[in-house]
């Protein structure tokens, strides 16, 4: 029995072999790694993204600044721990120049902090969307291109209120940061014009029986905003219809997607006339941006019908480091600093429309305000109402005066 | 030890053995950290080490008790949340006590939990067990993910750090794993030393026949709630180092997935020594960590799942039966003329001898 503790150095001899593999690099080459969740709830969401990083990448026959690409991808499961883990080894023994990713908000908070960690490297985010990341205690050398959860609300607390007529509303979303900072954003406008947000609903992810909370939404309303997403959003849409809902929805950036818009039947004449906002509109009518659903299509045959937030955002970012490193020629050798400057100060243009980065290295960008409507063909689709150009980050307050307002949490803000 | 056994001719005595492997494994445990990069120190050598330390709680229960249970995982994250409430954290949350005071009520406490789980499912056996064990660890697990006012629901905490003693910070590359070490060598030693006392034999025998030893008049249920105790101590260590090597604890470290890899790397490296789940966790960590390097990302799951299964395929008994194996073709080619070699398997068994000395009046 005793000799079996011989055991311990076979792994370790394994160990020792693999410790110098992929040491060696040429000087012509720039490792790029991209960090995505390829395992759990958003796997199918994680390849897409990829999808968008490779299609920028393509684009660039893989090469930027004079020098060939290197893409090593690293993957999580959604959760802060596995992100860093990941990006520990993409950094500390694939020995990346620069680190695209992550897909999600928790994941990006900490990123953000690994970012600190590691001064020597350049971190550029992925599709996650927390507000924090950028705005409290950002790291300097993390930049981040795509919008965040509150940006992507912009101008629907207004429309809402103004256009819409809605003074009284519910909200109810997952209770987790993203739908926090998506409530917070629909919330920053819609107080301000003069609304009112009487009681928040939070609901555990993956929550099948929405019975009780159908229940206790208030009769003196006068809409509900549904931050909810995915199997959550259909789940609760059916069992307020059923229950006998009549109140309007206000959606969220991901609860209206097509799952939801194939609805047939008396739901289907309820949702007509529901307004939501995002980085994206599937239906924008803009030249650029049908190019761009176009060679999204053709990209890979497994593919969606249009391009999700999160291949349109690991687009975007692959794109904007590639025209920082065409910028300075390819060249990292003062410590990123010149690289870093050209992302800093270059504007991007992407397919839906101009993006570039304030003092905290979040993105200023366009956002769209768009509505439920039946299409020619009798079939629902998003229509484009508004783009709200070059939104930032406190979505037009000081900067000084936004924060005050606290944290996405919970209960901040709060308009009872 | 059979009296037969021992007058056959060895190319080494037994205890010779067991002290040279020893040492060699001592040896270049400590040697490891400094000559590879710190990435291999941290993320493979204290994560191995960390997560082995949390499933051998699983192969004392299971190997020496027969009894599997899959909250040994809850039992690490109960001790990862209270150092984050007692110790500190990013949302100043808790009592923010020194370390010195925190990582006692954090043991104390997973020690605890562990007994109360060994109290509730010590009566069952078998899949009984699983199910019990199961259905405690989910029910953690929603405690921690719908509770705001204690575990901070979805998000847990962040920022846990161990602290800075003797002027080292602890979470440094180097630092983080030789405690890792110390903590796995400690948890190594009490499981070793225990699996020889009278307390092991008699919950090994209760393993193998509880009506026996209950009608010899052994307290079956207290020993098998005192395995769970001293089975969560060991745990509870295992993870106070998770969540100070996550710096963060949040409800999916006590979700299915991790739930399981606590068995998985039990059973891949060998329930019959204590060293198996620290060979399984350096298998399980290098796997996850290289499999996407080596296949297209959409597969890398598929082939660490194929290693899996190749090993528990071809080694019912994990990694330490092959190694098991291959000493005895050795041992067989050195000693051709030894035809009264034992078979490997019978080792882990409690020897009839064991038995005889429990029972008074019988030599």
């Amino acid at each position: 029995m005793r000799h079996k503790l011989l055991g311990g150095a076979l792994p370790l001899a394994v160990a020792a072999g693999l410790l110098f593999a992929g040491s060696a690099r040429a000087e012509d080459t720039l490792k790029i790694g991209v960090l995505a969740t390829f395992e759990g709830p958003f796997a199918i969401l994680g390849e897409d993204s990829l999808r968008g990083a490779n299609m920028a990448f393509k684009e660039h026959n893989m090469m930027a600044g004079g020098k060939k690409l290197e893409i090593i991808t690293g993957s999580s499961d959604a959760s802060p721990e596995s992100a860093i883990k990941a990006a520990r080894k993409l950094v500390e023994q694939d020995k990346v120049d620069i680190l695209i990713g992550p897909l999600s908000g928790d994941e990006g908070l900490a990123m953000r902090d690994y970012a600190k960690t590691q001064p020597q490297m350049t971190f550029i985010n992925g599709t996650s969307a927390a507000e924090p990341t950028t705005l409290v205690d950002p790291a300097p050398n993390f930049f981040r291109f795509t919008t965040d959860g509150v940006q992507w609300m912009a101008g629907l607390g207004t429309y809402a209120y103004e256009t819409k007529g809605y003074k009284k509303v519910v909200t109810i979303g997952e209770d987790y940061s993203y739908p926090y900072t998506q409530v917070k954003g629909f919330m920053i406008e819609f107080c301000k014009a003069g609304g009112h947000v009487v009681d928040k609903f939070w609901t555990p992810l993956g929550t099948k029986d929405y019975s009780s909370i159908v229940a206790s939404i208030p009769e003196d309303i006068d809409a509900i905003y549904v931050a909810l997403g995915g199997a959550d959003a259909i789940n609760f849409l059916t069992q307020y219809e059923q229950a006998g809902g009549t109140k309007p929805l206000i959606g969220g950036s991901i609860t209206v997607d097509q799952s939801v818009l194939s609805a047939k039947g008396k739901r289907r004449d309820y949702l007509l006339g529901t307004p939501s906002a995002g980085p994206l509109a599937d239906n924008w009518d803009n030249p650029k941006w049908k190019a761009f659903v176009a060679a999204y299509k053709q990209s890979d045959a497994k593919a969606f019908n249009s391009p999700t937030l999160f291949s349109h955002g690991y687009y975007i970012e692959a794109t904007a480091m590639m025209q920082a490193l065409d910028a300075v020629n390819g060249d990292l050798s003062d410590g990123h600093k010149k690289f870093r400057d050209a992302l800093a100060t270059q504007t991007v243009d992407t397919p839906t429309g101009p993006v570039h980065l304030d003092h905290n290295r979040n993105a200023i960008g366009d956002e769209f305000l768009t509505e439920i409507a039946a299409g020619e063909d009798g079939n629902l689709y998003n229509k484009v109402i508004k783009v709200i150009p070059q939104v930032n980050q406190t979505l037009g307050v000081s900067e000084e005066e936004y924060i005050k307002t606290g944290q996405p949490s919970r209960e901040a803000p709060a308009c009872p | 030890m059979s009296a037969i056994a021992d007058t056959l001719p060895r190319p080494l005595p037994l205890w010779l053995r067991a002290v040279l492997s020893h040492a060699i494994l001592a040896i270049l445990l400590v040697i490891y950290p400094l000559i590879v990069p710190d990435f291999w120190a941290f993320q493979i050598g204290g994560q191995s080490l960390f997560l082995g330390v949390i499933s051998l709680s699983l192969m004392f229960l299971g190997g020496y008790g027969g009894m599997v249970s899959l909250a040994q995982m809850t039992v690490a994250g109960v001790a990862g949340y209270l150092i984050a409430i007692v110790g500190g954290n990013s949302l100043n949350f808790g009592l923010m006590w020194p370390w010195w005071a925190a990582v006692p009520v954090a043991i104390a406490g997973g020690t605890m939990a562990a007994t109360l789980i060994g109290a509730i499912s010590a009566r069952t056996t078998g899949i009984y067990t699983i199910m019990i064990t199961i259905a405690i660890a989910m029910a953690f697990f929603y405690l921690a993910q719908q509770n705001y006012t204690l575990f901070n629901g979805h998000s847990g905490f962040a920022s846990i750090l161990p602290p800075q003693v003797f002027g080292i910070d602890w979470r440094a590359p180097i630092p983080f794993y030789f405690m890792s070490l110390a903590v796995a060598v400690l948890s190594y030693a009490i499981v070793l030393y225990l699996s020889r006392s009278t307390f092991g034999i008699a919950l090994q025998g209760i393993r193998d026949n509880a009506r026996r030893m209950r009608a010899l008049g052994f307290n079956v249920t207290a020993h098998r709630i005192a395995a769970y105790a001293i089975a969560g101590f060991i745990a509870s260590l295992g993870g106070i180092l998770l969540a100070w090597f996550n710096s963060r604890i949040s409800p999916g470290t006590v979700d299915t997935g991790p739930i399981f890899e606590v068995l998985i790397i039990a059973v891949l490296g060998g329930m019959r020594h204590p060293v198996g789940p620290f060979l399984g966790a350096v298998i399980f960590v290098l796997l996850g960590t290289f499999a996407i390097d080596f296949i297209d990302r959409e597969r890398f799951n598929t082939l660490i799942g194929a290693c899996f299964l190749a090993i528990v395929l071809f080694s019912p008994d994990g990694v330490l039966g092959l190694w098991g194996r291959f000493m005895a073709l050795i041992d067989r080619a050195g000693a051709a003329n030894n035809m009264l070699q034992r078979p490997i398997g019978d080792e882990d068994g409690i020897q009839p001898a064991a038995i005889g000395r429990l029972i008074p009046g019988r030599k």
